[in-house]
């Protein structure tokens, strides 16, 4: 279970407030107007934003203080999610050993995720080979080596078409469905939440409101909320 | 955490830093020590003083005026070669000054190519030595800059404007006063600033075509104090008189300056419609030819002279081209290994301010710090010792301010775009630097490693103080070679070093960028 207690965060002269909890192996839309905060509450959550208050706890333990890559959380990006100058296998090697110093048994582990999510034979190709889904692909293929309970999405698919990005939210869906990760994804798109969040993260005004069922949220929206969706 | 988390450790950098701030306190703190115990300046040293002041306002006012209409011309036409002609613009910055300074001599010397035309209409020969050579030779080599430089602000004028004003009617001269005018106002003092404060320090010009009572420098007077009297105080109070002027020009110039001609997009053309006259365009024609006439005929006389001997030069002159070339590579491992942490120190937010070290480099001068150094090094140890490690050194230190303005840009793009990416992945410090920030690097890391390979391959300033007749790097090799009249000689070993030179900067930045992973 991720607890955020009475959580300031600060992001340059923005202040976000958070109070909520999320069940473990729950699905989270997070949704808002632009520049609302919601990059920022998920920047919190993975370190990369500091806390003037309040703690972040998962499970039983306070990782408010802990760094970025050492807490149990595994996350992309808006974009630059890969080094384009290191191979596939490389950029996906890195989820499980910082250094790259792979045992054969990790690199095959490599392997196994680069085949589930249909990059086979692609392990040496460099980033720029790759089209766009592909290097999504690539990505996920690291969050599975990663193997982390927590799993949060910035948008990463945000360059991509609607076909595309449908058809890697239902990876994405399948992924957690099969490691039983707990998902926090940010979406401009209320479509993108009713497809596959349990629950939706509402953020407006300086405050990031406890979870709620999409559809009951999605179809009778706060005043906020429909202001947004127009 | 108390702040944001950071990819990158400032530490290393900070040290590197201090190291430099340290270096070059401990040299200026001898020198005021030293220059205590001197009896103030003789009526030779004023000279000196004015002959400095005297030589570097000409050299600015005379390279700013003609880059004007270089530059004019270079923005507003488009042919075949201006692209090639940029990038030569480039080259003096890494383009030895005893090079330049030979090739200059056999162009304009008393037996030079202009002297000989001028023989054959009944002109007496041109004088080259004394005020005019230095001007003449600060002018060869911050012409291109000051053109660069000027040429940017034409580039900066937005294409538009000149549209709107050619539909408003306006010919060449409504242009030159609506646009152009008042481009020149802003840009022209700060360029003025800059040569002036590069001629200031300028050390190798005035030994080779300077000297005597009425063209000597406060550098040369330095050297001349040190070499041939060994008044190490009267060195030291002329450090003295340097440091202030170095300082208050390199104050001057980096508050009226605003850009720094590295920028890119000096490739495009713009559009123009009041200057399509037969005459702008021979006019302009002209001007490019004889701008490009007078920057590469030096370099074709060097080639031409020195070509028949290269290859049968005395065993000495190979002896020191192998001692530049390891003085060379010291100097860009120096360099590298002080400029990449502070680059990365410079990216951090704590820490940004730190790239303001790499200018000290700029506002002191090679021989003040070399002064300090010896007057440092002299109770403990022969310093003709470390020569050359004094010498990779100081110039590693001369090069940091340029490094940096290479360096920093690149590592902040590295770690605003992957730095996220690194913490995420817990990639720490060395993890991060050897997998992300080197291979991303690459290309500016090649580039810089190459300028500063070039600027140490043919510098000779801080060299003089330090070597005794067994040592001696390639050009103080040529600068001995022109003192006993081999000129021959002097002219084979100036192309050596110039083949090096170029060897060496297009071995760093191409080979390195060609090895640049993407």
């Amino acid at each position: 279970m991720l607890k955020i207690e009475n959580a300031v965060i600060e992001n340059g002269d923005f202040w976000l407030s958070a109070n909520l909890q999320v069940e473990t192996g729950q699905k989270v839309a997070v949704i808002g107007p632009s520049g609302a905060g919601k990059s920022t509450l998920i920047g919190a959550i993975s370190g990369f934003f500091p806390l003037k208050d309040g703690q972040i706890f998962w499970n039983t333990s306070d990782i408010s203080q802990t760094n970025p890559g050492l807490r149990p959380v595994a996350m992309l990006f808006q974009d630059s999610n890969l080094f384009p100058h290191l191979s596939v296998a490389q950029n996906v090697g890195l989820g499980i050993r910082p250094d790259l110093k792979l045992t054969p048994r990790q690199s095959d582990i490599v392997q196994t995720a680069l085949v589930r999510v249909g990059l086979e034979g692609m392990a040496d190709r460099k980033p720029a080979e790759l089209s766009g889904g592909q290097q999504s692909r690539a990505a996920l293929a690291r969050v599975l080596v990663q193997d982390r309970p927590l799993l949060l999405l910035d948008e990463p698919f945000a360059a991509l078409g609607p076909a595309l990005r449908v058809e890697m939210l239902d990876l994405v869906d399948d992924l957690v469905r099969e490691t039983g990760a707990t998902l926090l994804m940010v979406s401009h798109a209320p479509e993108d939440a009713r497809r596959i969040a349990d629950q939706v993260i509402l953020v407006e005004g300086g405050v990031a409101h406890s979870p709620q069922d999409t559809k009951t949220l999605l179809d009778n929206p706060p005043p906020a909320l429909r202001a947004y969706l127009g | 955490m108390v702040g944001r988390a950071e990819s990158v450790n400032p530490k290393p950098g900070i040290g590197a830093a201090v190291f430099v701030v340290a270096l070059i306190s401990a040299c200026l703190g001898s020198v005021f020590w030293y220059a205590k115990a001197g009896s103030g300046l003789s009526a030779y040293d004023w000279a000196a003083v004015r002959f400095t002041l005297l030589q570097a306002v000409l050299s600015a006012v005379f390279s700013v005026a003609l880059a004007i209409p270089v530059a004019r011309a270079l923005a507003r036409r488009q042919f075949f070669g201006r692209q090639a002609i940029i990038v030569v613009l480039g080259a003096p910055f890494i383009l030895p000054v005893i090079v330049a300074v030979l090739g200059l001599l056999q162009v304009f010397g008393r037996a030079g190519w202009v002297s000989v035309a001028l023989g054959w209409i009944g002109l007496p020969p041109f004088q080259i030595y004394g005020l005019h050579g230095v001007v003449l030779a600060h002018v060869f080599f911050n012409l291109p800059l000051a053109t660069r430089l000027i040429l940017q602000g034409w580039q900066d004028i937005p294409a538009e404007r000149f549209r709107l004003a050619a539909q408003l009617g306006a010919g060449p001269v409504a242009m030159w006063r609506l646009l152009e005018k008042p481009m020149l106002m802003r840009l022209v003092p700060g360029v003025l600033a800059v040569v002036f404060a590069i001629c200031l320090t300028s050390f190798a010009v005035a030994l080779t075509l300077g000297g005597g009572p009425k063209a000597t420098t406060i550098e040369l007077a330095i050297y001349q104090a040190f070499r041939f009297d060994f008044d190490l105080s009267r060195a030291a109070t002329l450090s003295v008189v340097q440091i202030v002027l170095t300082g208050t020009a390199a104050l001057i110039a980096f508050n009226v300056s605003h850009s720094d001609g590295w920028g890119g997009g000096l490739d495009r053309p713009v559009q123009r419609w009041d200057t399509q006259s037969f005459g702008a365009r021979g006019l302009d024609a002209a001007i490019i030819t004889a701008a490009g006439l007078f920057l590469l005929l030096p370099m074709a006389a060097i080639v031409l002279s020195g070509l028949p001997k290269v290859f049968f030069l005395p065993g000495v002159v190979y002896s020191s081209a192998f001692t530049s070339i390891l003085v060379s590579l010291g100097s860009t491992c120096v360099l590298l290994l002080l400029a990449i942490p502070i680059a990365l120190a410079a990216v951090t937010r704590r820490y940004s301010w730190i790239e303001m070290v790499g200018l000290l480099g700029l506002a002191t001068s090679p021989l003040v710090i070399g002064t300090g150094l010896f007057l440092l090094i002299n109770p403990i140890l022969d310093p003709s010792l470390l020569a050359l490690p004094v010498t990779a050194l100081v110039n590693a230190i001369l090069a940091l301010p340029f490094a940096l303005r290479i360096l920093v840009p690149s590592a902040r793009e590295v770690v605003v775009r992957f730095g996220r990416l690194g913490l995420a992945l817990n990639m720490q410090g060395w993890q991060f630097l050897r997998r992300v920030v080197l291979p991303r690097m690459r290309p500016q890391i090649g580039f810089a490693a190459g300028l500063t390979a070039a600027l140490s391959m043919g510098d000779l300033g801080v060299i003089v103080l330090f070597a005794d007749p067994e040592r001696a790097t390639l050009p103080l090799q040529i600068f001995r070679l022109m003192g006993s009249f081999q000129m021959q000689a002097a002219a084979g070993a100036a192309l050596l070093l110039l083949v090096l030179s170029l060897a060496v900067f297009w071995l760093l930045d191409r080979g390195w960028r060609r090895y640049a992973k993407d």
